[in-house]
């Protein structure tokens, strides 16, 4: 028989490299001929196309996670750990001969990605050696670094539809460009009229251009949360949780969970679908399991738990919010300023985040008519407190490059713009890998900045925009220092919590090999 | 420059444990100028063997490391009579390979280390290592066997 396998560890300069040797050794010692990849540090040939689909099987023997994964996708796989493949290399060339020979006898499992292996037990995902909270970061990066492009790509898409419509419409134009235009529906008969930009696009018209660009861009934040949890999902169960990991984190995106709610939807859907595929069926029903069984139930079940564990409390959440900032209002301004701010580094575009947003516009709806008020003051500071994240991490990143991951560095030269633009989503890659440490020093900044734009007294008339609606900022000098001190201070707390933490150096790596799947 | 040295052979590794064993092979790469800063190599071979001990079947240790203190691909090797713990499931070792690689990599460089591994695989290679009369006869092993095939 011909093998195809793939051999890797933390460090790729000795385990990787013996492992190949074990399997080849093995492989020809039993009479079949393998082939071996081996992805260390030395970089890796890859293994021809050809190579890989003339293969009856393949083995990974790894420590860290196959790059470029979907290469083998379909084939009968053998998973073990890097050091099988050194003590007992033909014990894994037997059970790849076995996988081969159980594939070609029920065609349909290994044609859909064999999920659930017929001769039982044989693809796991799970590292043996790894600990709960490294498994459990690995997850979180493997969403992550899949989120990023949709990160990017939508957050400087949005900035430059902002910069546009700054040139072509003046300064309400960031403003105008969020409000008037749609890519659906009639024309609003209503005092402001909506542009269909599908039907009606007008490339003499700037704002068209800009609305272009933004509409664009939000179509890809649209997909943050559903990727983030799907590819979450995907990290814990493979294949089978792409599924209930996407649709669950659309049904959290939708009933406002945020990305906080796309990873509680991640790791059900992964779990879930987990536990289907390990299901033991009859022997007729194997065939169907990948293509029916699996993402029928696995989504149903996710989609309908996500539905009734996090639906009811999350209404609860911010009806409950709502009304405690109401009765804030009028008390100490400072005070309100420093809630509103930790509220919107809370969840970044979540519920809690989305109470605090909301309370501020409302109010600048309210005082359309008044000349000065606190309302223009609470909207700055809310406005402020959602720059300083994302300013704050690409700070982080740009002075202390090591404590982060290789993907995160890039994601956090994009965040300079995204910040600057009140794109808080900026900083969800970093939050969404390392919740606990990011989220405390964005709130950090975020309370302080807010705090600060009360007491400098600066005013905001525009719902969003960041510096692009600079001239619309009452104090606008104040209103920077402000937000160039809550920036230093995220900057400094995560740089504080990340330094004292346990493990920077594997989650490079991890990210970094997870960075290049996204990239290639 | 070369793959080992005569002093990066130490033919009667008697310490107790292996983090003791490997600070004897590190200080000869110190010593050879191989590595710049022993305590913060240590700590990088350290963490690597907190990951997953690398201690093999057949009664070899790999301790390794990509460190930034490391000043080119290098391997000191010791052989241990008595055995070392070293974390394997069928006991002790007795040869143990210590391989040091600079932190900036993916070049050719790594590749000598790449065939270096694979060479761990073959018995006779051990065998040789493990009845080598000298240190002379180790380098002349490793050479031969890995550096001009």
């Amino acid at each position: 028989m011909k093998f195809v396998g793939v051999t890797s560890c933390p460090t790729g300069i000795a385990h990787t490299y013996m492992a190949a040797e074990g399997l080849e050794q093995a492989a020809k010692a039993a009479g079949h001929t393998i082939e071996v990849e081996t992805q260390g540090s030395a970089g890796f040939d890859k293994l021809s196309p050809e190579t890989i689909a003339a293969a009856d099987a393949v083995v990974f023997a790894v420590g860290v996670p196959v790059r470029e994964r979907a290469r083998f996708a379909g084939k009968p796989t053998i998973e073990a750990d890097v050091k099988k493949a050194i003590s007992d290399g033909p014990g894994l060339i037997a059970q790849a001969v076995a996988a081969a020979e159980a594939a070609a006898a029920s065609p349909t499992a290994a044609q859909a990605g064999s999920p659930a292996p017929p001769s039982g037990g044989l693809v796991t995902k799970v590292d043996q050696h790894a600990s709960t909270g490294n498994r459990i970061r690995q997850w979180l990066m493997t969403g992550v670094s899949y989120m990023i492009p949709f990160v990017a790509a939508g957050g400087i898409l949005i900035a430059l539809g902002f910069m546009v419509a700054q040139l072509a419409g003046g300064k309400n134009g960031a403003i105008v460009v969020t409000k008037l235009y749609s890519l659906t529906g009639p024309p609003d008969p209503n005092p402001t009229h909506i542009v269909n930009i599908v039907t009606d696009f007008n490339p003499a018209d700037g704002m068209h251009w800009a609305a272009l660009l933004f509409l664009v861009g939000a179509a890809s934040f649209s997909f943050l949360v559903p990727i983030l949890s799907g590819f979450i999902a995907f990290a814990i169960a493979d294949r089978p949780g792409l599924a209930p990991g996407i649709v669950g984190g659309f049904i959290a995106a939708t009933i406002g969970a945020g990305f906080l709610g796309g990873i509680v939807t991640g790791f059900i859907g992964g779990f879930v679908a987990l536990w289907i595929s390990r299901w033991k069926v009859p022997k007729g029903v194997r065939g169907v399991m990948p293509v029916v069984v699996i993402p029928l139930t696995s989504v149903f079940i996710t989609g309908a738990l996500i539905i009734v564990v996090l639906g009811r409390p999350l209404k609860a959440l911010s009806d409950g919010l709502a009304s405690w900032l109401n009765g804030l209002t009028g008390s100490n301004l400072i005070l309100l300023g420093v809630i509103l701010g930790l509220m919107m580094a809370f969840d970044m575009g979540g519920p809690v985040n989305k109470v605090a947003y909301t309370f501020a516009t409302t109010g600048l709806a309210a005082a359309a008519v008044a000349t000065t008020g606190t309302s223009l003051q609470i909207m700055a500071a809310v406005m402020a407190a959602g720059m300083t994240p994302p300013l704050g991490l690409a700070l982080a990143t740009t002075i202390r490059r090591h404590l982060f991951s290789e993907a995160e560095r890039e994601n956090g030269q994009a965040a300079w713009l995204l910040g600057a633009s009140f794109i808080t989503e900026g900083a969800i890659p970093f939050a969404a890998a390392d919740p606990l440490r990011v989220i405390p020093s964005c709130m950090l900044g975020s309370g302080v900045t807010g705090g600060l734009v009360m007491l400098f007294g600066s005013t905001l008339r525009a719902p969003h925009g960041g510096i692009w609606v600079t001239p619309l900022i009452g104090n606008p000098l104040l209103y920077l220092l402000a937000i160039a001190i809550g920036t230093v201070i995220t900057a400094a707390a995560v740089i504080a919590l990340k330094a004292a933490g346990p493990g920077p150096v594997k989650t490079e790596l991890d990210a970094g090999g997870l960075a290049e799947v996204v990239v290639s | 420059m070369s793959l080992i040295t005569e002093n990066l052979v130490v033919l009667n590794l008697d310490s107790p444990d292996r983090h003791a064993a490997t600070r004897v092979l590190a200080q000869a790469l110190a010593d050879e100028g191989r590595v710049t800063d022993l305590d913060g190599f240590l700590a990088d071979v350290r963490r690597r063997e907190e990951q997953m001990p690398t201690g093999l079947p057949g009664g070899i240790g790999i301790p390794h490391a990509r460190s930034a203190h490391v000043t080119e691909p290098t391997l000191a090797f010791g052989r241990a009579p008595q055995g070392i713990d070293w974390g394997a499931e069928d006991g002790p070792a007795t040869l143990i390979f210590l391989i040091a690689a600079p932190e900036g990599g993916g070049d050719d460089h790594l590749k000598i280390l790449a065939a270096l591994a694979r060479r761990l695989m073959r018995t006779e290679f051990r065998e040789s290592l493990m009845n080598a009369p000298d240190a002379a006869a180790v380098v002349d092993v490793v050479t031969r066997e890995v550096v001009n095939p």
